[in-house]
């Protein structure tokens, strides 16, 4: 991915498993939140493929990538702030909805039975991640951390098989990474999703993923298990620079 | 809950209508002339706000619409012969020189032509946000009143048209904006106008959730170009002359304040704005004409209306900056509530 003369991520290649949890871990700037980006559209890879279930969907508009089962959250928080916190789960439905905006416009009950069908299910996602109890409050009146929550039930909600998420635990206390962690977790087990997060809380990571692939300026540094990526001298020279030799990442 | 709500939407249209009614056969001519231009101008800011308040999106060529509409309308309802008589320069192109329809359909012919326009210029209008889209659809208005001007053939050029019949009434007006608010807002409140406003509130994150902003844009303003169309048809057949100069952009500014003043992207926002602002145009008359202090007399200055007007908006912005309504609305739900927490302190 190249812009104007930058090479923001080059020859980068990620090969996910259903079911995997993978995290993709780098120093600011490295390029990680660009290969979300690439891989949900919002980018055009300059040159190569993204494949998704047998199809490149590489330069897809983001919202034919995202109805064919990849979901993401931001790393500055997009929630639809104006809108109450059921109101953006129930956006994630839209997509999927059969009735046509006439039946829509005029009320017909066919339309009825769809809304309610959504509401339900909202309040379903809603409840999962905790949020019921705030489902007609302002979206944008919620604290930090709830917040993240919400965006996380907002992807679940348009039904992915590859959950994107970008500095999940970003801001939160320690207490509640725990609890995001074991969320995750759970969510992957009872959804059947493939999972890649970016993260800059170690332990976090490495509790939680499975492999890990490191990026720095855009090249990838060291891929493998938590284990053998904490002690990979590439690894403490990019975060730490030339004194962290013979150290381990925690 | 819901059948309460039916039920006083009815009792309230029909209450509405009974007013209307007293109004028809007891009020001066003055009066209800006003009544139909309010009805006109709530159809008008109802269908604006729904792409500028819903949508977010900066559109200042409504005038344009109405045009077209007007134009459309007001061809079909004058006779062959009144055409023959109207068009002395150059003759008016067939077959809009034979057709002739009755009121109705050019209504609905005017609406579906200024939907139709609208579906034409959205492909270069959604190309662009923000300022740049505000500045094309501005330009998309000034094309229209040009080409009014110029197809002699078809507008009969700064000539305009006369003589129109004069359909329109208190039924056709307010009958319209009612239709045109319950459709609207079922529209709002359903899946498609929460996709709106998820497009206007982060449209990258409306995306990512699988929503095709240009899909629903396009929806969005030519919902509102068909109902703007209308209305354009209505004030046709009220002001009865019709001519380039009579739909600029000055009408868009009008309708932009009516809509921040109610507030943008609520309902009965419009609705306050536009019946506040067709009342108040007329109520502000004092000022213009002289006015004697018995002592002293101050002479009347045209145009001081829209001084006054200026300062209204500079207080609302300054004062409610989101307008009178804000993004809130005024439903029967929240009148109950309020209601019960009235009486409940009566009682207490």
């Amino acid at each position: 991915m190249q812009f104007g003369g930058l090479c923001a991520v080059n020859d980068f290649s990620i090969e996910l498993k259903p079911g995997e949890l993978v995290g993709l871990i780098g120093p600011n700037g490295a390029g990680k939140t660009t290969v979300f980006n690439m891989i949900t559209g919002s980018l055009k890879p300059t040159s190569g493929r993204v494949l998704w279930l047998e199809e490149d969907v590489a330069g897809l508009p983001p919202h034919y990538v995202a109805a064919r089962g990849i979901a993401r959250t931001f790393q500055n928080i997009r929630l639809f702030g104006d809108m109450t916190v059921l109101e953006n789960v129930m956006v994630s439905f839209h997509f999927r909805l059969r009735s046509s905006f006439w039946e829509a416009m005029t009320g017909l009950p066919g339309y009825g039975r769809e809304e309610r069908r959504i509401r339900k299910d909202a309040l379903e996602f809603l409840e999962e991640m905790g949020l019921l109890h705030l489902a007609n409050e302002k979206a944008s009146s919620l604290a930090y951390g709830q917040q993240r929550r919400l965006e996380i039930a907002r992807a679940l909600a348009t039904r992915p098989k590859l959950l994107l998420l970008d500095e999940p635990a970003a801001g939160m206390n320690p207490p509640e990474t725990r609890e995001l962690a074991e969320l995750v977790r759970e969510l992957r087990t009872k959804y059947d999703l493939t999972i890649l997060l970016i993260e800059h809380d170690m332990k976090f990571v490495m509790g939680l993923c499975g492999r890990i692939q490191v990026l720095d300026y855009g090249i990838t540094i060291a891929t493998g298990s938590p284990a053998e990526i904490q002690c990979n001298p590439d690894v403490i020279r990019a975060y730490l620079g030339g004194e962290g030799d013979g150290q381990c990442l925690r | 809950m819901k059948n309460r709500n039916l039920i006083l939407n009815i009792l309230g249209i029909s209450a509405l209508f009974g007013v209307l009614r007293l109004f028809e056969a007891y009020g001066s001519e003055y009066q209800v002339r006003i009544l139909d231009n309010m009805g006109v101008f709530i159809t008008l800011a109802v269908s604006y706000n729904l792409v500028v308040g819903v949508c977010g999106q900066l559109h200042l060529g409504p005038n344009a619409f109405i045009t077209i509409g007007a134009y459309t309308s007001a061809l079909l309802t004058m006779s062959p012969a009144e055409k023959q008589m109207s068009f002395i320069i150059t003759p008016l192109v067939w077959p809009l020189n034979v057709l002739h329809a009755p009121f109705a359909l050019s209504l609905v012919a005017g609406g579906v032509m200024a939907a139709l326009f609208a579906f034409l210029i959205s492909f270069p209008v959604f190309r662009v946000r923000g300022d740049y889209l505000a500045i094309v659809t501005l330009g998309f208005g000034e094309v229209v009143r040009v080409l009014a001007n110029a197809l002699q053939s078809v507008t009969n050029g700064p000539l305009g048209l006369k003589g129109l019949p004069p359909r329109t009434n208190l039924w056709w007006s307010w009958g319209i904006a009612v239709l045109t608010t319950l459709l609207v807002v079922k529209l709002i409140n359903s899946s498609y106008g929460r996709a709106m406003k998820a497009i206007r509130e982060d449209e990258t994150a409306a995306k990512a959730m699988g929503i095709d902003p240009f899909r629903h844009l396009v929806l969005a303003f030519m919902v509102s170009a068909f109902f703007s169309g209308v209305s354009g048809g209505l004030l046709a057949h009220l002001i009865t002359t019709i001519s380039p100069t009579l739909f600029t952009f000055f009408l868009t500014f009008n309708l932009l304040m009516i809509i921040v003043v109610g507030g943008l992207g609520s309902t009965t926002g419009a609705i306050v704005g536009a019946v506040l602002f067709t009342w108040g145009s007329e109520a502000l008359r004092v000022v213009e004409s002289d006015m004697n202090f018995g002592l002293f007399t101050i002479p009347g200055i045209p145009g001081m209306r829209m001084v006054l007007f200026s300062l209204i908006l500079l207080l609302v912005i300054i004062f409610a900056r989101h307008g009178v309504m804000g993004r809130g609305e005024i439903t029967w739900n929240r009148i109950a509530s309020g209601w019960g927490a009235l009486a409940g302190r009566k009682s207490a």
